[in-house]
């Protein structure tokens, strides 16, 4: 490994634990407001969305939203096993065969 | 209050168990993106331990898939590790959300916790942390899940090095559509009201409006709107409901 390795490795670690580890170690001295309070639990559903509309929307960095786009595809017949069936596990595996017969299809 | 629920031992181990159960089927979302992981990195230049020990240090699939991009484009160190702040920047979102049930912990659980905090770990667990019992043990799920995605990411990181080239065009076959189907798959068990369904809707479309953003930004700048979107809209409904007792 070289020492451009190791600073690479021993900076991305330091940050990301970082972020990770800077509210929990200040827990015991911070008070959230109200509103702050309130806005948490939006944020699981509002990073999961953000991050998975422009992986469907645009996979490869491209606009693609027609029936040929495979990962719209899967995202849509997820999204119904999902709602229909609440089970984590149908649900990625639906979205999963529907991009692979949609591969094997198209 | 049966023998077994008052032996904390036991109910610990039944957290912890609950914890990797309820993760198991995230693990098939993320086995694609550690073989692709290796077999990326093996075309990069990174030599396969800097691979293997970023795995291990750094933990976040987003920020190594990116940094392994940025090493092949030649780029200098302090622009890999400032683009990995960003793009982890999230997580702070996620750890005070945690907050108010972890703060009671002592260090020697904080600081695993924090190195292991995911989207799938957090996903899977802030739902144990909301449910409605009085369970002393709900970190012991989170270290369920947390131990079970760590050691699934190792597993397929270090196969993906190990087959390395030997994959070909491992990019080409769009495992990577594991993503957005598992994390759908995560974001539905969050939309129960209608407050979320329009935060959710507006995360969605300012993704759309700023993902050519540099350091993916735009999935921060997206999930600021719809948070405040969900803020103003469940002060809306709050005062509909107020109208109509007053009525």
């Amino acid at each position: 490994m070289s020492g451009e390795e190791w600073m690479m490795i021993a900076g991305m670690s330091a940050v990301t634990f970082g972020i990770r580890y800077f509210l929990f170690a200040v827990a015991d001295r911070l008070q959230l407001a109200p509103w702050l309070l309130d806005s948490l639990k939006f944020i699981p559903p509002a990073v999961l969305t953000a991050i998975t509309v422009p992986a469907v929307v645009l996979p490869n960095g491209e606009w693609n939203l027609s029936p040929a786009n495979p990962y719209l595809i899967a995202a849509l017949v997820s999204l119904v096993a999902g709602v229909a069936s609440r089970n984590l596990l149908l649900t990625i595996t639906a979205g999963l065969l529907a991009f692979f017969a949609h591969r094997l299809l198209w | 209050m049966n023998i077994e629920s008052a032996d904390p031992r036991a109910r610990q181990r039944q957290e912890l168990f609950a914890g990797v159960r309820d993760t198991a089927p995230l693990l098939l979302g993320a086995f694609p993106f550690g073989l692709i992981y290796g077999a990326l990195a093996a075309s990069s230049g990174l030599s396969a331990t800097a691979a293997m020990l970023m795995a291990i240090c750094v933990f976040a699939g987003s920020s190594q898939f990116i940094a392994i991009g940025l090493v092949a484009a030649h780029t200098p160190v302090a622009i890999i590790v400032f683009t990995t702040l960003i793009v982890n920047l999230r997580h702070m979102l996620y750890s005070a959300t945690l907050l108010p049930y972890l703060r009671h912990l002592p260090q020697k659980w904080r600081i695993p916790l924090a190195f292991w905090l995911t989207d799938e770990t957090f996903a899977v667990t802030i739902h144990r942390f909301q449910r409605d019992d009085d369970s002393p043990y709900k970190h012991w799920y989170q270290l369920g899940s947390s131990l079970a995605m760590y050691l699934n990411w190792q597993f397929w990181c270090l196969l993906g090095l190990l087959l390395g080239t030997r994959i070909p065009d491992a990019q080409a076959w769009g495992l990577d559509v594991a993503m957005p189907v598992t994390f759908i798959g995560m974001l539905i068990p969050f939309v129960k009201s209608k407050p979320v369904a329009v935060c959710v809707l507006t995360a969605g479309a300012a993704s759309l409006l700023t993902w050519q953003l540099p350091y993916k930004l735009g999935i921060l700048v997206a999930t600021f709107a719809g948070i405040t979107a969900g803020l103003l809209a469940q002060r809306i409904s709050n005062r509909l409901i107020n109208q109509s007792d007053c009525r």
